[in-house]
């Protein structure tokens, strides 16, 4: 296909949410997954090079257009809003759940010493965090991992792309 | 010191681990050998500084104190004879190994905090328009956060008078959860609105919903969501 590129500039512009490979490969039933994820990765690098106002970056396991970083406090005034930010505490807890998922909400508040509740709550609001289930011990207590909406908030491809934790010396040894 | 030296306000401190860890940073301490008289005078003086200030003092601040007393009484004993096996561990131990795991993760908080955050720092495109119809590969598993805030709705939907009714139908949570089951084998897919709105009376809407929370839990059945709060569609495991 020759404007293949093309085609996947268009789909990935008016797809709102980050749209896979996969799904390409769906819509464009002749074509090969490899040459879908070549030209996208032509188009990646294009943006890149013409360094502008948007990037095509791959989140959550799908491709999406962004916006460049040096360009954020000129959108905030087109849109009128205070960035969205969650609270240090927040962050705190969200960093437990994303580095030790799935947990419970004890091993959460032992890590951080505080009662999380209320932490915990925002973040189930915001989608950021869901129940993934219960843990087989007494009491079935619920057990939180991050979600796709995690992912897309961070930039994140997948999970494994998170910064490593930097592992901290275990004493008496 | 002056009392003024500790004025400072409770909540920028993330809890008590963390201005534990503020303590050892301004008396430029070692963690792994922290002077813990001194650190604990410390504590107790902010703790009461807080308490003068009328600050509404969380409960984890005074564990933490009497961790602290504990432990540097603890240090004061001499290690008897007998027990030299038992007390050769240092009492400060697994206050160090809570703290350097905290800190740990609050270094983790901050650096996802300088992450190019979606709506602060950085910015997709404005939903416009009406949303691309979603296939099954777009829908996103959910769990029993939204399961519980779509019934919610749904109950308030409904609006049923408060009547009182005197409930004549024998139900049962198995009987409603074969239903749901047979329906699924039939029919594929349910969505969640199909199985409650047609579930007539308020008592059988509980029981469904009942009935859809257990098949969850036992994962026999699986629900789904293309967009919040969007129509939430109920599929069998492994179909």
């Amino acid at each position: 296909m020759d404007n293949l590129k093309a085609i996947i500039e268009a789909l990935i512009f008016v797809s709102g949410t980050p749209i896979t490979s996969s799904r390409m490969v769906g819509i464009m039933e002749d074509v090969k997954e490899k040459e879908i994820s070549s030209a996208i990765d032509d188009l990646v690098r294009e943006y890149e090079e013409r360094n502008g106002g948007i990037f095509l970056r791959e989140v959550a396991g799908g491709y999406q257009f962004r916006t460049g970083e040096t360009v954020g406090s000129w959108v905030h005034k087109l849109k009128g809003q205070k960035p969205a930010a969650l609270s240090p505490a927040a962050m705190e807890t969200l960093a437990v759940v994303a580095y030790r998922q799935p947990v419970m909400r004890s091993e959460i508040e032992k890590v951080r010493g505080v009662d999380i509740s209320g932490t915990l709550r925002g973040l189930l609001e915001k989608n950021l965090v869901r129940i993934v289930g219960r843990k087989d011990v007494p009491g079935r207590p619920m057990i939180y991992g991050t979600t796709r909406k995690f992912l897309e908030t961070f930039g994140l491809k997948t999970l494994s792309d998170l910064p490593t934790l930097r592992e901290f010396r275990e004493l008496g040894e | 010191m002056t009392a003024g030296a500790y004025e400072i306000k409770l909540d920028i401190f993330e809890g008590p681990l963390d201005l534990l860890l503020y303590l050892i940073r301004k008396n430029e301490v070692d963690i792994y050998d922290i002077p813990i008289a001194l650190i604990t005078r410390q504590y107790i003086k902010y703790i009461d500084e807080m308490k003068s200030l009328n600050l509404d003092l969380a409960g984890e601040y005074l564990v933490l104190a009497a961790t602290l007393t504990h432990i540097k009484s603890r240090m004061l004993l001499p290690v008897s004879g007998e027990d030299e096996e038992e007390e050769e561990e240092d009492p400060r131990e697994e206050l160090v190994r809570q703290l350097l795991e905290y800190k740990a993760f609050k270094e983790a908080a901050l650096g996802l905090d300088r992450m190019n955050i979606l709506g602060r720092d950085v910015f997709g495109r404005d939903h416009t328009g009406e949303e691309i119809e979603n296939d099954e590969q777009s829908l996103m598993e959910i769990g029993m956060f939204e399961l519980v805030e779509a019934f919610r709705r749904i109950i308030f939907d409904t609006g049923q008078k408060d009547l009182m009714e005197i409930d004549v139908e024998k139900m049962s949570l198995s009987d409603r959860i074969n239903d749901i089951v047979d329906e699924l084998e039939k029919r594929g897919d349910l969505t969640f609105t199909d199985l409650l709105e047609n579930a007539g009376n308020r008592m059988r809407l509980i029981y469904t919903f009942l009935a859809i929370l257990e098949l969850m839990k036992l994962r026999i059945i699986r629900a789904y969501q293309a967009v919040p709060y969007g129509t939430i569609r109920i599929f069998l495991t492994g179909k």
